[in-house]
């Protein structure tokens, strides 16, 4: 089947279409620009999550003060340079939203996905290139009402990222719950559209529109990744969505799915019957896989480049695409574990504490998979391959601690601090940004025809590394000691007083990291335009991307798609002279294919 | 005037990182500039892999030598101590899996660097050690699991009995009242409906013509007995709150429209706790860092601070509204008779709504 439409698609390719600037740079329809248009639209959005986050660092090490900055950015919300209570809280909040959504789900996989997946399997394009060129555009219309809800007059969605009602279904909770709100809610129902569309084509393409010889078993695992992810998606991004819908309901057609029995403002609501609780079943229904669509991209791509770069094909590849499937299985069954203290049923807690702690297996195997890799291995320590290395050391760091976290038991005196805010942004944020960078160091050359300068790279890592450890360490204790995350200050607390020293490591290494990703930004916009001009295959890969010409051109590959004959991981296989072998080179006489 | 200087300041930093970068760039040889890493790269790489290793164990270890202090001193409830058990049991596996994957992820990194003309071995396989690294996994969290589940159950099976108080913790923004039941054990039926009545005087909005309710006192101190189970009902009025109570390792959720419910049994007074030699420490340590930060509010002719006395804390733990990060409320822990003789102090919704 898959060769069928591939050789309908080869036919088709023959006559060209007249390209305009606008087809070809805003409304195309190639996978490779829809790829570019992800991930600088990604990266942007990434500059104001980041600069966000400094913004409230600034606030909780030096607390009440006030700051020249935030006089210029946050105007009559910083009354004389001091930050308002309501303001950090929409800071918190759409930090959050900007990085798990708009950075790490389309930045990464909108970006990836879209390169790799044509690339990787050998087609001309994505199965439709209108619906993909849709998903971006709707993609950038949500970051455009995403930003937009940051200038209205009452301030921008201010609930937390996972905006339980009543506080955000409530305009007199708090002044974010007002316009701020509906656009947030808004600009989250287009942004589900995108990702819905997007991830169809995923799987429709990797499904049906692998060249000859590319059975599901030769895939590489960055494509498993990246296929997986899209059906996770598929399956628990519409739940969030009706999550949307019913709270667009309950603010403004007066409806109670999610409300009951409310005084405030000196007022009794009307709101009869519903429950919280509902909610943060939708919600997390979609909000724990969430975290496995931000990640499995990162450790498909992450696998791919150890394999490259370590000069040794991945080690258990079997072990690797079942523990993927694992991952995404469980996944979907382990959204309970937000909510042990939310007034659910008690059993359902230690079902969640099963299904939870269970998932830590397959996420072992992955790291001890990623590291025997390494064994014997012959090193390249690219900017990417350093990345890679970065992202399986902080998933360590950060999956051990979801242990804790994964604990019912443990769970009741953490939960919600601190520990929590250490926990997930090692585990996924970090790890997920490093996949982030480590795809871009790596597949570069192909998405620009030019290289990234090596030496800027390697500064970027270590500054990024050491500051990354520097502030998601100690955030560790300070949840220990019992402080709540989202709190404007702990000073309202003396027990707290001992923790501002460790808040102003905390941010100064904060600012440390922040000021790296500059040097990256510098690296990726220069060597853009003014980069080294790059080689093929520079890396010395076997997949198939590196065998289209570096030039871009429409259906990727001038001739014929080229057949596969092998996995993607024969690197010093013994017998071969070269110490890699492409997928597209023939079996030689007497050689066998590893079984796998 | 900040504006602009802040502005300046910006823009200065953005030109140095932009400059250091092109330094960077320039100060590498035009011969081999293929910007793909080379023996030299792999082998100064290599040895950072090294030396982050031993940042990482330094930052841990540096991290407990400096704020091992700020942990919370041990539990004060009962199920509080096995809850503390469980997790140093996790904690030491997690060091131990830290300390060798780490080690093994960074020394391999080191130890393999690419050289030219070296070849990797080719190892895509070994069924026997990914069973060894499937199984040791299942076997650990079956074991944390196991105990967790057993401690979990222990924890929250709230079992209505005679001796055990019954106290209804009440969450609105941005505050906490207590109410407990009074002499006959029950509390009143109530709904936020009631809010209104007796001109505001109805505090957690109790159905006057529930005769329960007659005997209820509300307070905004929270006092318990000590040695004697307390079953906690909780409710909210407005928005999401959560009752976090750190020292007795407590916590539950505050949702509108229903009854929530946690138990535990505290084992130290407040008396007790503040001779505890962990809570001494720590109390002289922040006492200290107050006497020096008054020491800068005096200078400004404001107010000194005022020492520090430890008390027991309820916090709000979920995100409900400007004022999220001050929610609090006291907590004591009496002896029975100091318990006894406070309650009789209080005035019941009876008499608060003559």
């Amino acid at each position: 089947m898959s060769t069928a439409a591939a050789q309908v698609h080869e036919e088709d390719h023959g006559h060209h279409h007249k390209e305009t600037f606008i087809t070809k740079y805003v409304f195309s329809q190639d996978h490779k620009m829809i790829a570019k248009q992800y991930l600088i639209t990604g990266l942007f959005m990434g500059i104001i999550g980041i600069a966000m986050s400094l913004l409230f660092r600034l606030q909780l090490a030096w607390p009440e003060q006030p700051f020249g900055i935030f006089e210029v950015l946050l105007g009559k919300w910083a009354p004389d340079g001091v930050m308002d209570p309501n303001v950090y809280l929409a800071l918190v909040t759409i930090h959050g939203t900007i990085m798990v959504f708009f950075v790490l789900t389309a930045g990464l996989s909108g970006t990836f996905s879209n390169l790799l997946i044509p690339l990787q399997i050998g087609a001309r394009d994505m199965a439709s290139g209108l619906l993909n060129m849709i998903s971006f555009w709707l993609f950038f219309l949500s970051s455009v009402i995403m930003i937009a809800s940051l200038f209205v007059e009452a301030g921008p969605a201010a609930a937390g990222w996972t905006i339980y009602p009543p506080l955000s279904a409530l305009p007199q909770a708090q002044p974010g719950s007002g316009m701020g709100m509906t656009l947030w809610l808004v600009s989250m129902a287009i942004f589900i559209a995108s990702s819905l569309l997007g991830s169809l084509n995923y799987i429709v393409t990797v499904l049906n529109l692998r060249t000859k010889g590319m059975t599901m078993t030769r895939l590489p695992l960055t494509i498993w990744a990246f296929f997986v992810t899209a059906i996770i998606g598929v399956v628990s991004f519409p739940v969030l969505l009706s999550a949307a819908l019913l709270l667009i309901m309950d603010r403004s057609f007066g409806t109670s799915f999610f409300l009951s029995d409310i005084f405030i403002q000196g007022e009794v609501l009307h709101y009869q019957g519903g429950s919280p609780v509902l909610y943060e079943h939708l919600f997390w229904f979609l909000g724990h896989p969430e975290v496995y669509i931000v990640l499995l991209p990162a450790l498909g791509i992450t696998s791919e480049i150890i394999a490259t770069n370590a000069r040794k094909p991945i080690f258990g590849y079997r072990a690797m695409v079942a523990s993927i499937l694992a991952i995404a299985f469980l996944s979907t069954i382990v959204w309970g574990h937000h909510m042990f203290i939310s007034g659910m049923n008690p059993f359902l807690g230690s079902v969640f504490t099963f299904t939870t702690l269970l998932i830590a297996i397959p996420s072992a195997v992955k790291a001890f998979n990623y590291i025997t890799t390494l064994w014997k291995g012959n090193l390249q320590l690219n900017p990417a391959m350093l990345f890679s290395i970065g992202l399986v050391s902080t998933f360590i760091t950060g999956g051990l601690t979801g242990i804790i976290l994964g604990d019912s038991t443990l769970d009741i005196n953490v939960h919600d601090t601190y520990f929590v805010v250490a926990h997930f942004h090692l585990v996924m944020g970090i790890s997920a940004l490093y996949g982030l960078f480590a795809g871009v160091y790596h597949w570069f050359p192909k998405m620009f025809g030019r290289m990234m300068n090596k030496n800027l790279g390697y500064v970027h890592f270590w500054v990024t590394a050491v500051a990354a450890y520097g502030v998601f360490f100690p955030m560790h204790f300070v949840g220990m000691a019992g402080l709540p995350r989202r709190y404007y200050t702990n000073t309202a607390f003396p027990y707290f007083d001992d923790l501002a020293n460790i808040n102003v490591v905390i941010t100064v290494f904060a600012l440390i990291a922040g000021a790296a990703q500059l040097v990256f930004l510098y690296n990726f916009i220069h060597s853009m335009f003014y980069g080294r001009k790059a080689e093929q295959n520079p890396w010395r890969s076997n997949t198939l991307e590196w065998t289209a010409p570096v030039e871009h051109m429409h259906g990727n590959w001038p001739g014929a798609i080229p057949h596969v004959h092998r996995w993607a991981y024969d690197y010093s296989k013994p017998g071969q002279e070269e110490d890699f072998v492409p997928q597209h080179i023939p079996l030689k006489e007497g050689e066998e294919e590893l079984q796998h | 005037m900040t504006i602009a200087l802040s502005l300046t300041i910006l823009v200065l930093i953005g030109i140095s990182v932009w400059q250091i970068a092109k330094i960077f760039e320039l100060s590498q040889s035009k011969k081999e500039n293929t910007q793909v890493a080379n023996d030299n790269d792999n082998r100064y790489n290599g040895q950072l892999m090294f030396a982050f290793l031993l940042f990482i164990y330094g930052i841990t270890l540096y991290s407990f030598w400096k704020w091992g202090d700020v942990l919370l001193p041990e539990a004060a409830s009962e199920h509080g101590s096995e809850y503390d058990n469980l997790m140093w049991i996790s904690f030491a596996i997690i060091f131990f899996v830290q300390t060798i994957t780490q080690a093994l992820l960074h020394y391999f990194s080191y130890k393999y660097h690419g050289k030219k003309g070296q070849k990797a071995l080719f190892y895509a396989d070994n069924d026997r050690l990914e069973a060894i690294w499937t199984i040791i996994p299942v076997i650990t969290l079956a074991g944390l699991i196991l105990y967790g589940l057993y401690t979990w159950t222990d924890i929250m099976s709230v079992e209505e009995n005679e001796d055990a108080l019954v106290v209804e913790l009440y969450a609105q923004q941005f505050n906490w009242k207590a109410r407990y039941a009074g002499d006959d054990g029950v509390l009143g039926d109530a709904n936020v409906r009631f809010l209104q009545d007796f001109d505001g005087r109805n505090l957690v909005g109790i159905d006057a013509t529930d005769p329960n309710g007659l005997d209820d006192v509300i307070v905004q101190e929270l006092h318990l007995p000590v040695g004697r189970e307390v079953i906690f009902k909780m409710r909210s009025q407005d928005v999401l709150h959560s009752a976090y109570m750190p020292f007795f390792r407590a916590q539950m959720n505050c949702v509108p429209g229903m009854i929530t419910e946690f138990a535990f049994t505290p084992n130290k007074t407040t008396g007790d706790m503040r001779l505890d030699p962990d809570v001494v420490a720590k109390v002289k340590k922040i006492n200290k860092i107050r006497a020096e930060n008054s020491k800068a509010l005096v200078a400004n002719g404001e107010e000194a601070l005022e020492p520090y006395v430890f008390d027991y804390l309820l916090l709000c733990n979920k995100i409900c509204g400007a004022s999220h990060y001050n929610m609090q409320m006291k907590i004591v822990v009496d002896t029975p008779e100091e318990f006894e003789k406070w309650m009789a102090d209080q005035q019941t919704f009876a008499q608060v709504i003559q």
